[in-house]
Parts: C-alpha cells; structure tokens; sequence
C-alpha cells in the first residue's frame, strides 16, 4: 500500500469516517441555528444549552421513569421544543423590533442560568448513558473498526437534514416561511397566523438540538458542559456556511467535520482551532459567507 | 449584523464561568483556589474548600485568638487568572496560604509569585513534578500525589504484568506533558518502549481519531496521560470501539474517584490506577468521609482528603509556632511528621515534597461493588520510598 505522506490509507479512510460522524453533529446543530436565523433573525446562544438538556431529559427519563433511547427519540425533543416555545413566547417574542444584539444578550443568558442550574444540581464530570442494546457492537471495515452506534448517527443526522431542507425549500409551507420573512405584514394579511408560525419555528429549530442532544447522550458523557464545548464550533460553522442559508449549514458542518478529521492525523494539535482559522479566511475573502447572501 | 455574532462568540469563549473572591483582615486566611465550574470542579472545586473547613473546625476555628477564615476563587483552569487571583489575595486580601490549585500550569503561576512574596502554597489538586522539582520552592508543598507517583505505580504495575510497549492520548498542556515524560522514562527504564503519542485539547468531547490512532499502532497499553472529563469520555469511547475486547489495555494514568463515578462500573471496570487517598480504607478514612460527605454529598476525591490534610498540618505548625511567619511555619512543616487520616508517618522533603504511601487499585466489577461508591480494590500499598522521586534526582536547587 501507498502512504500519503506517511500516514497509511487505512488510518486516513478512519479518520475522514470519524471526521463525518462529528460533521453529522455539526450540521445538525448549525442546522437549527441557521433554521432560527434566517427565519426569526434571532442569533440562539441558547442553542448549546439546549443541546445539553436534550441529552439531560434523555438521561432523566432512563433513570427516573426507566424509558429507553427510543423513547427519548421521541420525546426529549419534543419536551425541549416545548421549552424553547415557551421560551418564545415568554421573552423572545418581545426582542423582535430591537436590534439584534438583544435577542444575542438574553439567549446568551439564559444559556448561563440553564448550564450553571445543571452544573449545581448534576456536578461537571457528566453522567453515564448507555447504547441501545440495538445498536451495541460495530462492523469491522477491514481499515477500522466502526461501532454501529456511530453509522446510525451519521444516517440519521443526513435523513433529518435533507428533511428539514426539503421542508423549507420545496414545500408550500416552507414557501410560507419564507415568505413571512420577507414581508410578515403582506403574508399576514393573505389570512395567515404568523405569530404562530414564527413560534413553531423557534421550538423546531431548539427540537432539532434536543435530538442532537440525545443523539450524542451515548457517545459523550451527558455533562452541563457539553454544551459549551461544541456551541462556539457550531457558531463558526454557520458563519462559515453564511448565516441562515440551510443548505450552508449541512454542507459546511459536514466538511469542517472532515477537514477537522484530516487535521487530527497531519497535525493534532491543531485540531482545534483549524475551524476558526477558515472562519478567518471566509470572512476575509467572502464576508457573508460560502452560500449567504449579502442583506 | 456578523459583527455582532463575532463579537459574542468572542464573549462566550471568554466567560466560561464566573470568579469570585472574598477580602477580610488580619485573620489566619486560607484561599482555596481550584477549578469551580470546568473539568476539574468533582474533583476539586467547592469539595476542596469544605476539606479545608473541616480542618479548621479541628482547631475550633481560631488559633491564638485569631480566627482561621476561608476564601475561595475559581481560576477556570487559566494560568493568568490564577496568578492574578494569587496576587490580588496576597496584596490586597491579606491571604497566608494558597491551598490546592489543580491544572499545573496554573499551579506553577501561583508557585512563582508565593515564592517572590513569600506565602505558604499547599498543592493538592497539581501532577506536574517540576513542582517540587525545578520550580520548587521553600515555601512550597506538594501534597497529595505528582506524575512521578502516577507513572511509578499504574506504569509499573503494568509493565511487570508483560504489557511492555505503550502509546500515550496525552492532553495538551503542562500536566499532560509532565505525565507522559514521567511515565515514558519508567516504562523505558523497565525495558518497555513507546510506540507514539498524539496530544489533544484541553476540554476534548471526542477522542475517536486518536484512539483509532492508538489502536492502529498495536500497543500494549494505551496510556490516558489526561485527567477529569478528558479521561472519562476517552475511557467510554473505548470500550464504544471495542478497544479493551481487542486485547488492548487502558491505563488511567491519574484518575479520580470522581471520574470513575462519572463513568459507571459497567464502563470502568478492571482499569488500574493509582490514589493517594480512598474512603473505605480503616476507621479514620470512613469516618473523616462520614464527615465530608454529610457537607459535600458525596465522597471525597483524593485532591479533596489532601487538601484537608495539609491545611490540617499547616494549621498545627501556625498553632506550635504560635505566628503566622511564613519561614518558621515552612520550617516546623518540614520537621514534624504528618499523621491523620490520610497519611501515616508522612514527611515533608526539602524539596517540598510530602512522602506519604500510595495505593496501587483496580475499579471493582459491578458485581462486586456492595455499596454506592464501593468502586476500588486496594491491590496493594507502595511505600512512600517506592512512590515517589528521590528529592535528589528531583532538579530541586533547594535539595543539597
């Protein structure tokens, strides 16, 4: 076999899988966020926060009222939608006619009071969850070892993103969407609710971070800090994708997922920041990102 | 509009938590100082300060008629916040002695400015064997456990059983490189080798490439030179990659009690390690722990015993001195023994290190854990000699 400069194929094949399998989190994050932006105009710092308690409600319901990872599946994100409803309703929905930087402040708050109320309750070194006895065990792929979990997760982050993508882009009630953020006054007097519908939106763009959240409640420790380790990541992804393009945000999270992977053989000490060095790139070269558009 | 977002991204890497400091006069003032809110905080955090407290209410709160106050701050594992934080309590707060600081490269701040400023420092929570080494200090003291124990317990201990070539998942900064260095020189000096190493982040949520890494060198033993969070999400995303079924051992090379709480018996069992400190060890362990837990709801980790015992010792040379003169009481810690629960006939060496024996464990199966935090099998004791470097090797220029 060849090596490519000097790392063996085989290594470089498991890393650019690894590579896709953080990519497939990233791109459903940045998903959310990109979904709320370009919908509501609101930046989510909450949206970490969010992510975490996904996984939180996911450990909660196995160790309190005994339900599995299915059920979680199912009903974190719907509970953390509700929230982010409620959210919505409560305090976010009054920020709409100031400028951004307030909907900015108070997210960015409440995502202190969520993680610091976790943190005093849970402490920081995380809690254990397990695989679903269904996906335990993995496939030897002869260039490594992939545990099923991880194949299930990138599938079900694709199928989920190309949904919501669909969604938005090719269905009339997307259509409305969107047309409701170009002129909300017009779309209103059409005898369409959109108060109700800029809502829905918000609590499905923080559902798709519960569903992340439990998604990653197996692979990670379910800690108040997860959150916060990936968010400023996932901000990075969605300027890089350009803000609130949607398709941006699935392809950017999926390629700095990889370019991440590559890192970590060529050079892993910079795994870290080699996100943020792009970031700097593309605001230099295109400001609104690769598939934004300038406003 | 982006310019926002920047500008808060930038806010939010800034803030990962909040400090706080406390100012007071003219009392004999204890500053624990630790991670409150990061990685660090089981381990350490608010645990260390009711360790210290319990120390001082041995004394009835006061020596001499001066009443013993504790301060803490939480120095979010950054070096600059922690030497900051040093020199505000020692200039403006009237602060005698700094107490745990884990993360070594804040631990090293705070060694140099103790030193210029002459204050008592009591390391708990730091690895890093310069420490008591290069940058010791004479009014430094290393407590609990260094690098050099870590690697010359769970290291040799492996090595004997055969597993001789080692790859190192080693976190990138002061603690982790001191780790692998004192670990690599023990395997090599028991005729082992390396087999490589990769370095990641501080605060890394995955560690699938560089376990595939060390998988596909085909070591022996995969040596975790990280601690805290860091450790336990390696740990589990292991066994997730089927990397200790494939034959492959994993070896925490500084795990807490904390973390193998975190990580639950089913995930955590067989690993070795190394402690300086375990609840369930005789009469005074179990009901010193007794104690802790009733304030802290939980067990004690063993930065946490430490940090109770040295407070303990220095508030004993404060009360036989009857000052608080940094050079005496420096000077009764180091010719009194220590005694209590945590250590038997424990010494303090000119370097400041305190030689004390360790426990060489494995975590328990979840069979045989009886009882919530039954975690470690004591394998067996090595003596304080064994356990930790010869002050003479130890580069320390105070050593003569």
């Amino acid at each position: 076999m060849f090596d490519l400069l000097g790392v063996p194929p085989q290594v470089l094949f498991g890393q650019l899988l690894l590579g896709l399998i953080n990519g497939s989190f990233y791109a459903l994050l940045s998903l959310g966020l990109a979904v709320i932006f370009g919908m509501l105009n609101v930046i989510n710092f909450a949206h970490g926060a969010l992510y975490m308690i996904g996984a939180f409600v996911a450990w909660l319901l196995l160790t309190k009222l005994g339900l599995g990872y299915w059920w979680a599946l199912g009903l974190s994100p719907l509970i953390v939608g509700l929230l982010g409803v409620a959210l919505e309703k409560t305090m976010l929905s009054r920020l709409y006619k100031l400028d951004h930087l307030y909907g900015l402040l108070l997210t960015f708050g409440l995502a202190l009071i969520m993680e610091g109320a976790f943190r005093h309750f849970y402490g920081v070194s995380g809690q254990p969850y397990p695989i679903p006895d269904a996906l335990k065990g993995g496939q030897n792929l002869g260039f490594m070892f992939l545990p099923n979990y991880r194949g299930w997760v990138v599938v079900a982050s694709l199928v989920i993103c190309f949904g919501t993508w669909f969604a938005i882009e090719r269905t009339r009630l997307g259509a409305y969407l969107r047309a409701a953020t170009e002129n909300p006054v017009l779309v209103q007097a059409f005898g369409i609710n959109v108060p109700v519908m800029i809502t829905a939106t918000y609590g499905f763009g923080v559902a798709l971070a519960g569903l992340a959240g439990v998604l990653a409640a197996p692979i990670y420790q379910v800690s108040p800090l997860m959150g916060t380790n990936l968010i400023i990541v996932v901000f990075a992804v969605v300027v890089i994708g350009g803000m609130g393009s949607i398709l941006g945000a699935i392809v950017t999270g999926l390629g700095l997922g990889l370019l991440e992977g590559l890192t970590k053989v060529f050079y892993p000490e910079a795994s870290n920041i080699v996100v943020f060095v792009v970031m700097a790139i593309v605001l230099l070269i295109k400001p609104a990102g690769l598939f934004g558009r300038e406003r | 509009m982006l310019k926002t977002l920047l500008c808060g991204t930038a806010l939010l890497a800034l803030t990962a938590g909040a400090a706080q400091a406390q100012v007071s006069n003219n009392v004999i003032k204890i500053g624990v100082m630790n991670d409150r809110s990061g990685i660090y905080a089981d381990l350490a955090g608010e645990g260390s300060a009711i360790a210290a407290r319990l120390a001082a209410e041995e004394f009835g709160g006061k020596i001499a008629g001066a009443p013993i106050e504790i301060v803490v701050a939480d120095h979010q594992n950054k070096a600059d916040i922690a030497a900051n934080t040093a020199r505000e309590w020692i200039d403006a707060g009237n602060v005698d002695v700094i107490a745990d600081v884990p993360n070594s490269a804040a631990a090293l701040a705070v060694q140099g400015i103790t030193k210029d400023k002459k204050r008592i420092f009591l390391m708990s929570g730091p690895g890093s064997t310069d420490l008591s080494g290069k940058s010791c200090s004479p009014y430094g003291f290393q407590w609990t456990y260094d690098n050099y124990a870590m690697a010359a317990g769970t290291a040799r201990a492996l090595v004997d059983q055969g597993k001789k070539s080692w790859f190192f998942i080693t976190a990138d900064y002061a603690f982790g490189h001191s780790l692998e260095d004192e670990t690599t020189k023990m395997v090599k000096q028991l005729d082992g080798k390396v087999a490589g190493n990769v370095r990641h982040p501080l605060g890394t949520a995955d560690f699938s490439s560089y376990l595939l890494q060390a998988q596909a060198s085909k070591a022996d033993v995969i040596g975790l030179a990280n601690a805290g969070g860091d450790t336990t999400n390696a740990v589990k995303q292991a066994s997730e990659f089927g990397i200790t079924q494939s034959g492959q051992s994993l070896a925490g090379l500084l795990l807490f009690i904390s973390d193998v709480h975190a990580l639950g018996l089913p995930a955590a069992q067989g690993l070795m390690l190394t402690t300086g400190f375990y609840h369930d060890m005789d009469d005074q362990t179990r009901d010193w722990t007794k104690k802790f837990e009733a304030k802290a709801g939980r067990k004690p980790t063993m930065v946490q015993a430490g940090v109770y015992s040295a407070v303990r010792h220095y508030l004993k040379a404060v009360e036989a001195v009857g000052s608080d003169d940094p050079d005496k009481v420096a000077a009764k810690m180091r010719e009194t023994p220590v005694n209590d629960m945590f250590a038997k006939n424990g010494k303090v060496a000119a370097n400041g290190r305190m030689f004390h024996d360790m426990y060489l464990a494995q975590v328990k199966a979840p069979g045989e854990s009886k009882a919530p935090w039954d975690y470690y099998k004591i394998v067996k004791t090595i003596p304080a000699e064994q356990a930790f470097l010869d002050p003479a090797k130890s580069g320390c220029p105070l050593v003569k």
